[in-house]
């Protein structure tokens, strides 16, 4: 059977017929669909979203351990978080087939950064593979878990945004039960101490070689001979790039199985071309391999490392061809991502942009937009968690330095228990003069709606136990926890400024529901502006609200995206702006 | 039909672009062609401009295209029609709602919505301007403009042999069918 399928949807199908039972991820743009479909097959495969990629990572470990073929799945800078378990993991090797799903947004159309995780493979010593298309998104995982057991290795599955999130014909299999491996207690390979370690590590070099034997002889490197002028060496989309732009009239070896490099399939391709060229994109991985194995080739003097290649970039680097375009001759304004209108976090942001000495930490989520103008109420966004640990330490700077600002640090709720709880508790005991605030919009809501266990639900739909985030802040140690509706603006303001004010631990956890959960009744209440009464002063236009706007010399308000949250009608000193249709 | 063809759908976060390429491509592969869909999903979706490229023919290579390589460009909204023509062939066409979304620079009087879209738009490229948003109302639901949409580009791209119908039948929930359906012959009309 043929289907059309995503890249994220396509590996979950590879997961089911590969035999996998256990599968864990932390959502991430551009991974989240995977564990999304991964649900598909929840009859025969256990999947969960864990509070954040490290425990992902480590329940899969655990299960490979205990003998099921597993999978973590995360976005590039998740691996990060993941990273201390799987470097470990590479050393003591698997029992059940074990595959880490890295999903790299080159571009970083949803990213703080563009980092190449590629090299985590290199760096942690553990085979990668590199699809180019949902289907071999699909094939490529299967075999990546054959691989897995049959070299005793960790594999990294590494994707990108666009293989990810395009779509292609996939011919469906067969569901095969791997069958659980015996689980055996192994003391010697399982136990990570120094002395276990270093006789793993010797393992871990040995592994490496013949990881490379294989890949010279791996079906998934596959070279096409046509005319041999031109030689390319690539892997991923960028195989795709290339063969849109030069189509049969070179060489190519497509690399799928891409660490370690299968070195001498590269030198045999080497000397039947005249010039080699490298296809890959961002930074020059392989490149920079294969010239420090003595191979003349061309990449990154002609490809750039920044951002995300195409048909277009590959042609104008290589060939220095360009596509005719044409462009209209009118400015354009920028349309950047907004916080929704009814967004619950726009009342925290509003209020908190008021405050004079106030500094606020922000992190990853829907709530990074309180950074755009107009509010920009937010000074920093680093990465998961950093909302409070940072914001820990800009207080304890200022304090060093006697400086007047009182730190805020802001996360929400997934967030929190993903690795915002840590830092709240360093606050408690190391005695930070700052206030967490958790922005509980009861969702994980950037990534598109998922379970956290926040939610009293599951990934596979199962009703569960629903974490309590003030009683985890008083649990730790705050004195005060103040619950408050952020889009009360009166009730919000009085709040922060206690917490100002506050010599106690004081933590704030803003309570309200994202507008776009599923369930929740659409508000009927509408605002509407009085266009009489509008003093046309713009006040209502500073909540950066995009329903509302400044049209024929008056404030209004479009009744389609209004949700009746009532936060510009607040702060608007003329009583110009009404509910209606209650 | 040897060469690709590639269709370029713009628009604003909720408009509807997910499930016309959806059926848009549900259908290509009905017809026998080989399809490739790529989209942005994430903080693109909150509000911004949304993108989706659709490529279809007897070998699709790369998912995405670069620019001046779309032979059809699809405009959910005015400004956005602007931003991506750039990625249009010179003798590509230009299928565009007259429906603006004001974006929030504009909306905080931060900048301006651009004055003669339409006009330029016309004057570089082959355009057909759609009142997609009006039609959608008087079928009766304004939900509807995209499928609306759907049926224009479906007409302009010349792919009457598919049964577009049946399609949005096995795409749809029931209830959304007929009034779907009407959407989409309202598109062809225009």
């Amino acid at each position: 059977m043929k289907k059309l399928m995503s890249g994220n949807e396509a590996m979950a199908r590879g997961a089911y017929e590969a035999g996998v039972t256990i599968a864990a991820a932390y959502p991430g743009t551009p991974s989240t669909e995977i564990l999304e479909h991964m649900v598909d097959y929840k009859d025969v495969i256990y999947s969960e979203w864990a509070p954040n990629e490290k425990v992902a990572a480590e329940v899969a470990v655990g299960a490979s351990i205990a003998g099921a073929r597993s999978l973590a799945a995360m976005k590039h800078v998740g691996v990060n978080v993941a990273a201390d378990p799987i470097f470990t993991y590479a050393y003591t090797g698997v029992n059940g087939g074990f595959v880490l799903i890295s999903a790299d947004d080159p571009s970083m159309h949803s990213s703080q950064n563009e980092q190449d995780n590629r090299y985590y493979a290199r760096f942690s010593k553990m085979a990668m593979i590199e699809p180019s298309d949902s289907q071999e998104a699909k094939d490529f995982l299967i075999e990546a878990f054959r691989i897995s057991e049959e070299f005793d290795t960790p594999v990294m599955f590494r994707v990108t945004t666009r293989i990810c999130h395009s779509k292609s014909i996939v011919e469906l299999g067969e569901r095969k039960e791997a069958g659980h491996k015996e689980y055996k207690k192994n003391i010697a390979k399982y136990v990570a101490t120094p002395a276990n370690a270093k006789i793993a590590h010797i393992r871990v070099e040995e592994r490496l070689k013949a990881l490379e034997q294989f890949a010279n002889t791996s079906s998934l490197n596959k070279i096409e001979y046509n005319d041999t002028k031109i030689g390319i060496v690539t892997a991923g989309v960028s195989y795709q790039y290339a063969k849109e732009v030069f189509g049969d009239k070179v060489s190519y070896l497509k690399l799928g199985f891409t660490y370690p490099l299968p070195m001498d399939l590269i030198k045999e391709f080497a000397s039947k071309v005249e010039t080699l060229y490298i296809i890959e994109e961002l930074e020059p991985f392989m490149e920079e391999q294969i010239k420090a194995a003595g191979v003349k080739c061309i990449g990154k003097e002609l490809l750039p490392n920044i951002y995300e290649l195409n048909p277009d970039i590959v042609a104008k680097s290589i060939l220095n061809i360009s596509n005719e375009t044409k462009n209209v001759d009118i400015e354009i304004a920028a349309r950047p991502p907004v916080l929704c209108p009814g967004c619950p976090h726009r009342g925290f942001f509003y209020a908190i942009s008021k405050k004079k000495n106030a500094v606020v930490a922000g992190d990853i989520g829907c709530y990074t937009l309180g950074a755009m103008a107009p509010l920009e109420a937010i000074d920093t966004v680093i990465c998961m968690g950093a909302g409070i640990s940072a914001a820990m330490g800009m207080a304890k700077a200022f304090e060093v330095s006697g400086q007047d600002k009182k730190v805020f640090g802001v996360v929400g709720d997934s967030t929190f228990f993903h690795s915002g709880i840590t830092g709240a508790i360093d606050i408690v005991y190391n005695k930070g003069k700052l206030v967490p605030v958790v922005l509980d919009n009861r969702i994980t809501g950037m990534t598109g709606h998922q379970e956290n266990p926040g939610t009293g639900k599951t990934l596979m739909g199962d009703e569960t136990v629903q974490l309590d985030i003030v009683d985890i802040l008083k649990a730790v140690g705050y004195k005060k926890v103040a619950v408050v509706d952020p889009c009360d603006l009166k009730a919000m303001n009085e709040v922060i400024d206690e917490a100002m004010n506050s010599d106690d631990t004081y933590a704030i956890v803003t309570k309200r529901p994202c507008i776009l959960i599923k369930g929740l009744a659409p508000s009927k209440v509408k605002c509407e502006v009085k266009s009489d009464k509008c003093k046309k002063c713009k006040m209502c236009l500073k909540v950066g609200c995009p329903a509302v706007f400044f049209k024929d010399g008056v404030s209004y308000i479009e009744k389609s995206m209004c949700v009746g949250c009532e936060v510009c009608m607040q702060v608007c000193r003329f009583d110009a702006i009404e509910k209606v249709g209650e | 039909m040897k060469e690709t063809k590639n269709i370029l759908l713009v628009g604003v976060g909720g408009q509807g672009i997910i499930l016309v390429s959806k059926i848009l491509t549900a259908g290509l592969l009905k017809a026998g062609f080989d399809v490739k869909m790529s989209e942005v999903h994430g903080m693109a979706q909150r509000g911004g401009s949304v993108t989706t490229q659709v490529r279809y023919g007897e070998k699709v290579y790369s998912p995405i295209i670069g620019k001046g390589q779309a032979d059809i460009l699809v405009s959910f909204e005015k400004m956005e029609a602007a931003r991506w023509v750039e990625y249009l062939r010179p003798q590509g066409k230009v299928v565009v709602n007259n429906y603006e979304i004001p974006s929030l620079p504009i909306a905080i009087g931060k900048a301006e919505y651009p004055k003669g879209v339409i006009e330029a738009l016309k004057k570089q490229f082959s355009t057909t301007v759609i009142d997609a948003t009006k039609a959608a109302e008087e079928v009766g639901n304004i939900r509807t403009q995209n499928i609306v949409l759907l049926g224009a580009l479906t007409k302009a791209l010349g792919l009457n042999e598919i049964d577009w119908t049946e399609i949005i039948r096995e795409n749809l929930p029931e209830k959304m069918v007929e009034i779907n359906i009407k959407a989409f012959q309202k598109g062809q009309e225009l």
